[in-house]
């Protein structure tokens, strides 16, 4: 079952744990599904909000990338037009 | 839901075949995890062909390597559910995720692969790493 793929077809990014970075001041890191005319489509999700007295995102992201995404939503849908800038998780530094 | 045993048999047998031990009860996991003693390498299967399509074999290329785990156990996620929740239990300090791998050193986690450091990588790249951690934490102390 080597190399064996379950779902082709779908967006390069389908089953890779993604940061997206916002406009706006959450930060969202989860497994990337789809995109549609919805938004981003993001499975198994975290999210940080930069609000005073949180944690910063620089830390939530790494410690996602150490500890592993805590899970708050099993599925949830990120506006395209808020997205700054996607990342793999497993390219940024723990 | 767990996929049809017949079309995950082949991923089990990947795993057995190099040499893992399958862990598919509680109990089976307790009495392997359970003081644990030694060197250990949990691999936390999946049927996620992205990430553990390259992760099995990047296990065996790395358990070609001089230094090795002294024991490798797997349990299956999303098939022996509760096995792999107990599974998780002993190294709760780190989100699920699958495919993932937990190096234990006498009960303690040492080194932790999640699935976020398998995804898009090759398995020579990812038995780089863990062929790293062996000779980190599995050399025999002189």
């Amino acid at each position: 079952m080597t190399g064996h793929v379950f779902h082709p077809g779908h967006h390069e990014l389908h089953g890779i744990t993604v940061v997206i970075e916002t406009h706006g001041p959450r930060t969202y890191v989860g497994r990337f599904d789809s995109e549609d005319k919805e938004g981003l489509h993001l499975l198994d999700a975290g999210v940080h909000e930069a609000t005073a007295g949180a944690s910063s995102r620089e830390d939530y992201v790494r410690r996602s990338a150490k500890f592993g995404v805590r899970a708050e939503h099993k599925h949830l849908i990120v506006p395209a037009h808020e997205v700054v800038r996607i990342t793999r998780l497993g390219e940024m530094p723990q | 839901m767990p996929y049809n045993p017949a079309l995950v048999a082949p991923m089990r047998q990947e795993m057995t075949h190099m040499g893992a031990k399958e862990l598919t009860t509680e109990a089976e996991v307790d009495a392997a995890l359970g003081d644990q003693k030694g060197t250990m390498l949990v691999f936390v299967n999946s049927v996620c062909g992205c990430a553990a399509g390259n992760a099995r074999p990047a296990l065996r290329l790395a358990l070609d390597h001089s230094v090795r785990p002294q024991q490798i156990v797997t349990v299956f996620a999303g098939q022996d559910l509760p096995a792999a929740a107990r599974a998780r239990q002993y190294f709760a300090d780190y989100q699920p995720s699958s495919p993932s791998m937990a190096l234990l050193r006498d009960g303690e986690v040492v080194h932790f692969v999640h699935r976020h450091q398998i995804e898009g990588r090759t398995p020579q790249s990812i038995a780089a790493d863990l062929t790293s951690a062996f000779d980190r934490f599995c050399a025999a102390t002189v």
